[in-house]
């Protein structure tokens, strides 16, 4: 199918500032679900609040658009219930980070079988502009005219530590390698966790004098290398992309059905999931 | 040989953010007078679909 046969194309065109990299996200999220050869309803695409979280209203899958940072939470409970499904949980840098930091910490540790993307702007887009835990130091925010004195994590490394099994970095920029790297992470039986560098030209670009979407994608090209280049000993400050974590580890939901088998084994007592 | 493809603009959908045209390896696009995506060179486009990849407002599609 073309990719606008996933979509709800009465809300089209969408609300997404001219150059916005979240609508780039959003095609190539589609193009890997259909290279999963996955069926519309047996996907549910899970949201909490943020510019980036406004994608599932555009699609034609089951759909939740919740609260901020709260996605992954909401996104536990559809896949525990049935974990037949395929959960993809599109999030912003704040939404995931700040006031979801501890639900992206906690479904990385019990290696629940959601793919989240993170589409990392840097930024809060939607409320204007305020500095996240993403920006890196010294970036300007409507929050930090000056520059921020506060460090951003790097998000593969945090959540290789909090246990994730899939940990994969992109940007909008790398259009095929976003493909492969979604499609990959939908079929990984576990956690799957994927950074797209994303670009938000009317707050984080316009705020660092960093051009427009075409320049600021430019500085995706130019400021990334897959991993292990030997650019990035020349020159630390290039940041990898590819696939960091990929470990296979037992699944949370199949965890628990296993355990309601074995109670029903051990005492003869029926158990409803 | 690889059947040539066509490139369909949707002009309602388009917002003009020159994405597709800098970085169409063959210069095969430009903005018109009404700021949106026109394929100006369909002679040179090389079927990549880079255009249709990287197209934030799913704009465009090479069929
Ligand atoms: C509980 C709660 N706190 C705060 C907000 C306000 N709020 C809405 S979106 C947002 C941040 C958006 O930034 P991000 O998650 O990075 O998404 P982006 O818009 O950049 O894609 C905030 C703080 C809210 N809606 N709900
Ligand atoms: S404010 Fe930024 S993140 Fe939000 S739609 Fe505009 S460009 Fe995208
Ligand atoms: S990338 Fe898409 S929205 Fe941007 S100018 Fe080209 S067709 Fe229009
Ligand atoms: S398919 Fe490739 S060559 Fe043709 S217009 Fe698009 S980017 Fe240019
Ligand atoms: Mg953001």
């Amino acid at each position: 199918m073309a990719v606008k046969d996933y979509l709800r194309e009465r809300f089209f065109p969408q609300i997404w500032c001219p150059g916005c990299g979240h609508g780039i996200v959003m095609a190539n999220m589609i193009r890997a679900i259909e290279l999963n050869a996955l069926k519309k309803d047996e996907v549910v695409v899970v949201s909490g609040i943020g510019c980036s979280s406004r994608m599932p209203g555009y699609l034609d899958f089951h759909t939740l658009h919740t609260l901020h940072g709260r996605a992954l939470a909401f996104a536990t409970g559809v896949k525990m219930s049935r974990p037949e499904l395929t959960v993809i949980v599109p999030m912003g840098d704040g939404d995931a980070l700040a006031i979801g930091g501890n639900h992206l910490i906690h479904a990385a540790r019990r290696n629940l079988d959601l793919t989240a993307i993170i589409m990392n702007n840097s930024i809060y887009g939607m409320t204007g502009g305020q500095y996240s835990p993403m920006t890196p130091f010294a970036k300007k925010a409507t929050t930090a005219p000056f520059g921020t004195i506060e460090h951003a994590p790097d998000l593969m490394e945090l959540v290789r530590g909090a246990g994730a099994t899939f940990a994969a970095r992109t940007t909008t920029y790398h259009a095929k390698e976003m493909i492969k790297i979604i499609s990959k992470a939908i079929k990984h039986k576990g956690f799957a966790i994927v950074e797209v560098m994303s670009q938000c030209p009317t707050y984080y670009g316009r705020k660092n004098k960093l051009g427009n979407a075409v320049d600021m994608m430019k500085g995706f090209k130019e400021g990334t290398v897959p991993i292990g280049s030997k650019k990035k000993a020349n020159n630390p400050d290039l940041i990898e992309r590819g696939i960091f974590v990929e470990e296979k580890r037992p699944e949370y939901s199949m965890s628990y059905l296993e355990l309601i088998e074995k109670y029903r084994v051990e005492t003869g007592k029926v158990v409803r999931r | 040989m690889k059947k040539k493809k066509k490139l369909t603009i949707n002009r309602e959908w388009c917002k003009g953010c020159g994405i597709c045209v800098a970085f169409c390896p063959k210069g095969v696009l430009v903005l018109d007078k009404e700021g949106k995506a026109c394929w100006a060179h369909p002679e040179k486009c090389k079927n990549c679909g880079l255009c249709e990849l990287r197209c934030p407002d799913i704009a465009m599609e090479l069929v």
